[in-house]
């Protein structure tokens, strides 16, 4: 076991939260978990962030990551405000039945 | 002593995103990304960043989340109905994800060199200080910017989820 841990380890882990949470982006039909996948893989980004941060021992990753946070907290509450708004009109959170932008 | 935190809140990290991706029920998903936000706070934490650790925890595992599981209730999700995935999906799904995160992991482990190491207490430039004096200096205008971003969306909020009046 190594000394210290390598900053390709934190990358590796944020990559695998990454690809996890762009899978459960696509094979999840109930909307919430659907933007919940979404939110898996901000945290990811910002984990990279905050490693890079470390490696170039600048704040500004940071700072990135706390915008990130920012973002998300507003998406979060318009998206969760969509859904509730659909789910009034359609009754339903399966992504595959809100569809009518389809057709 | 860091190695080992590392590893234990890694694979807690990894198996709380797999649980999210694998359950059916939306408020067992809710409760999965509690773990994996909990053990990235730790995560920054040794990465010398204790204010974005902090606001992890408060904002991600507080706030977001709470606003997650409030929706969840509200609503009364239930688990979701199984719907026909294509065969292909089926088997080639979880072998392309594996190929996918090994070649990801080959590069980035050639990539970067292995004497690229961290160390706990080597960076402590993160501490709420010097966050602060850097966001209110350097990125002022993009803070500001956030600002009406946030009036922006509780705007929007308000305006989707209204009751009709009439």
């Amino acid at each position: 076991m190594p000394e210290a841990v390598p900053l390709s380890w934190y990358l590796i882990l944020s990559a695998t939260l990454f690809g996890l949470g762009a899978a459960g982006f696509l094979i999840r039909r109930n909307v919430i978990t659907v933007f919940m996948s979404i939110e898996l893989m901000l945290n990811a980004v910002n984990l990279s962030f905050v490693a890079f941060s470390y490696q170039f021992r600048q704040v500004d990753g940071h700072i990135f990551t706390f915008f990130v946070m920012v973002v998300a907290a507003a998406e979060a509450a318009v998206g969760l405000a969509i859904i509730l708004t659909v789910f009034k009109n359609r009754a339903t959170l399966q992504v595959d039945e809100i569809s009518s932008l389809k057709n | 002593m860091a190695v080992a935190l590392f590893l234990v809140f890694a694979v807690i990290a990894v198996a709380c995103a797999v649980n999210l991706v694998l359950q059916t029920h939306p408020i067992a998903s809710a409760i999965s990304l509690i773990g994996v936000m909990g053990s990235l706070g730790v995560l920054y934490l040794l990465l010398g960043g204790p204010f974005i650790a902090a606001v992890q925890v408060i904002v991600y595992a507080g706030a977001i989340m709470v606003l997650f599981t409030f929706v969840i209730m509200l609503l009364n999700a239930g688990a979701e109905k199984k719907t026909g995935r294509s065969q292909a999906a089926r088997f080639l799904g979880v072998p392309l994800l594996v190929i996918l995160l090994g070649l990801l992991s080959f590069v980035i482990q050639n990539l970067l060199p292995p004497t690229e190491t961290v160390k706990f207490g080597q960076f402590t430039e993160g501490s709420p200080g010097d966050v602060g004096r850097v966001l209110f200096t350097r990125y002022l205008l993009p803070f500001e910017v956030t600002s009406v971003l946030i009036l922006v969306a509780i705007l929007g909020a308000i305006v989707l989820a209204r009751k009709e009046l009439d």
